[in-house]
This record gives structure tokens, sequence and C-alpha cells, in this order.
């Protein structure tokens, strides 16, 4: 009898969660944080073509940062770019998802510090300021990113 | 001259090659300015950020001038706050506080002047105001102001009991990226009689009370936060009443070298002199 109710709770649990994920976006641990609700930032990101020229912009800026650039020596760039796209479209809350690996196993051979994560988000300000996304939505797509602090900085 | 040469040092320490002893690898504004009093902080509340732009791997450091035009006095402060390791920050400042021609009327003569010397140490105990988004609590740091005044005489003769004494607070800052807003709350343990000027207890109230600093600030850019602040302070003296003080504030950093903050600041009565409000202008030059 207990038994029979567990699995009948298992199986509603189960039910219930398939239906949940038909609605709600997919949780996609790898991305490093749950996606902003609604649409509203993604959209002042300019969907998935502003998040494209953001990128464009931001990946020669951070390998011609002289705090950073020798970090990205043996990166495959265009690859880079691709996931950073998938990712920043995923956590502004649009129609993507993220397939890349996660920030800690991607940063863990690297031996970050603090200034090249903070080097690094300025220069996110930057290409976002070209972009003209506005304060507060870069600001809460920052909100998502600043805790990945713990994961991707080891030294 | 000393901003002169801390600007060039700072310039030579963001262009050398990491890791540097001074990286400047905070970002803008997360340091906080200088309070009137040294810390890093808002104008009137020292807050839990470890001064300077020094993350946990280096050294920031910076000097200040601060200047308030009250009605009946001025009150100039300057000094200078090293941050190692974005976890101690260890400041000295002096106050001159110049009753100009209201030293006549209160019988010190014109122009007396107050000088106050502050030595402020600061500890970061948990937490970290930027980085910790996906958690609720803020950063937390305790820290110990020793102030000395110089007119032991004249502090004595209006009531108060020492002339130097030592103010201990916690402070809690917090960074809400997501509404662009940071908080800051201080308790404060004092017995200074307007921020240590006019000495530590008096014959009216002479032991440590619990004095709370606040302050709430918006983010516009990334160069320009606004806000109020509020600070208690205690009532000791019997000659004359002591009150709250209020600010508003615009704090501009034109970039990791050099800031400036403007602010209108109300700290009631002093020395028997009502509504002691007016303009505060503070500068500050680092890294």
């Amino acid at each position: 009898m207990h038994r029979l109710t567990t699995l009948a709770l298992g199986a509603t649990l189960i039910l219930a969660a398939t239906g949940a994920a038909a609605q709600a976006p997919m949780v996609m641990p790898a991305a490093g944080a749950t996606p902003i609700a609604g649409d509203a930032v993604y959209k002042a990101f300019h969907e998935q073509a502003g998040i494209q020229r953001i990128m464009d912009d931001f990946v020669p800026r951070i390998t011609s940062d002289p705090r950073i650039k020798d970090r990205f020596a043996t990166t495959n760039l265009d690859r880079l770019k691709l996931m950073l796209v998938q990712q920043v479209c995923y956590l502004t809350g649009g129609p993507c998802q993220y397939t890349g690996r996660d920030m800690k196993e991607v940063h863990s051979s690297l031996g970050l510090q603090n200034l090249d994560f903070n080097a690094l988000a300025e220069d996110l300000q930057f290409s976002m300021d070209k972009e003209k996304v506005s304060f507060p939505a870069q600001n809460q797509l920052l909100a998502k990113l600043a805790p990945m602090q713990r994961a991707i900085v080891t030294k | 001259m000393l901003v002169a040469g801390l600007t060039a040092l700072a310039g030579s320490a963001s262009a050398a090659d990491a890791p540097a002893l001074f990286d400047s690898g905070r970002l803008l504004l997360t340091g906080g300015v200088s309070t009137v009093e040294g810390s890093g902080g808002g104008g009137l509340a020292s807050w839990a950020t470890i001064t300077g732009y020094g993350t946990r791997d280096s050294v920031g450091a910076n000097v200040h001038g601060t200047y308030v035009n009250l009605p009946d006095y001025e009150l100039r402060a300057y000094g200078v706050a090293v941050g190692f390791y974005d976890r101690v920050e260890v400041s000295y400042t002096r106050q001159q506080f110049d009753t100009g021609s209201t030293g006549a009327k209160l019988g010190l003569g014109s122009g007396f002047t107050f000088d106050q010397d502050i030595v402020g140490v600061k500890v970061k105990l948990f937490g970290d105001a930027v980085y910790d988004q996906d958690r609720w609590y803020p950063q937390v740091s305790v820290g110990a102001q020793y102030k000395k005044n110089d007119k032991g005489a004249i502090v004595h003769a209006v009531g108060g009991k020492d002339d130097s004494g030592v103010d201990y607070y916690v402070a809690a800052t917090k960074l809400f990226l997501n509404q662009s807003v940071l908080l800051n709350g201080t308790v404060r343990l004092t017995k200074a009689n307007q921020f240590g000027l006019l000495g530590f207890g008096g014959d009216k109230h002479n032991d440590y009370s619990a004095q709370f600093e606040g302050s709430a600030a918006y983010l516009l850019n990334k160069h320009l936060a606004i806000g109020v602040e509020a600070r208690t302070k205690p009532d000791n003296l019997g000659f004359a009443k002591e009150q709250d003080s209020y600010d508003v504030f615009a704090a501009y950093a034109l970039n990791k070298n050099l800031s400036v903050t403007a602010a209108y600041v109300d700290l009631g009565s002093i020395a028997t002199f009502k509504d002691q409000h007016g303009f505060y202008i503070s500068l500050q030059a680092g890294f």
C-alpha cells in the first residue's frame, strides 16, 4: 500500500514536471543562472540580432584588452562568441538554449583572478553601451553574471 | 602634489601586467567615496566596502579633500586611506571645524578652529556587496575610529568629558543590481559630540550610545550615483542640543582615479547655532 502511494506520487510529480517544462523555459544549469523572467530585458538587448552585435564587439575587445588578452591565447574565438550569444540570449529571457559546458568546468584550468573577471565585465559594459542597451537592463544581466565569480575565479 | 603622485602611480599601475600590487581591478564606484571621517562609504555613513579599487589580490588607495559650507561654520577635512586586499582599510583624516566670525559670538575669538585627527580601521567579515547577487545577505564589516581633538580646554569648558574617543561600528552594504540600488546600514557605538569636534561624553550623558547611519543610492549610469543619507548623533552636552544629520548627494566618478561628490547636508543645531545646513563638496583621487 505504502509502495503504491509512493509510486503514484512519483508518477504525478513526473507528469507535473513534464507539464511545467512545456510552458516554462528549459532549465539549463550549465548556463550558470536561471533566466530573467519575461522578455523585457531580452527586448532591451534588441533580441538575438542585438546580442550578436554586442558579442561581435565584445570578443575583439576582450582579446585586445591588455589586462586579459593573454587569457584567450588558446581559445577558439568563433566558438566563444557563439556560446556567449547563446548564454546571454538564454539568460536575458530569449528563446535560446545554451549548449556549452558549465562555468566551473570551462574556467577551472585558467587560474583566473577577480581582476580578470571584473575586466571582462567592464568590457561587456562598453559593448552593451555601444548597442545602446539601457543601464537598468545591463545591470539585470550583470546581476545574473556576478555570482558566477565564485565558479570562474579560482585564484 | 600627493594627488598628482597618486594619480600617476595609478596610471602606471593600470598599464602594468597582472598580477600587480595595484590592479585597480574593481568596478567603478564600488569602493564608495570618502566619508567626512575618512572611511570608505558615503558622505556621512561609513560603509562595509573597502576603499579604493584594489581587488582581493591587490592594494588600493586614495586621498580626499572635503569642504562643507554651513551658515555659521565651515568644516574642512582631508586625508588618505588605503584598502588592503579588499579586506582591511586603514585611514587617516584631519578635520578642521572653523567657527569663523561665529567664534567671536561664542567667546572663542574670530576664526577659532577645532582640529581633529581621525585614524580609522575597518575589516571586512563576510559577504560581497557586488558578487553575491544571488544571496540575501550583505557585505558586513566592523570598524573603529580613534579621534583626537586638539581643543581639550574648550571641550571641558562646555561640559565635554574627554578630548579623545573611539567609535566602533558594524556596517552592512549591499548592491541590488536588479534594481540598480545600493543600500547601507551602520550601527555605531560612540560618545562623540558633533563627530568628536566638541569632544566625547558630556555633562548630560556620558555613556556610549548606539547610533544609526543609513544610505540609499540609485545608480543612474556607470559614473553617477544619487542618494540620500541619515545619521543619528548622541546628545550629550547640556549647553547645546545636538540633532541628527541628513544629506542628499550625487557622486560622479570621472574614472577610477578621480571622483567628485556634491551634497546638500543638514547637520542640525551646532553649539547653539540652529539650522546648520549647506553645500558639501568632496574630491577623491586614487586607484
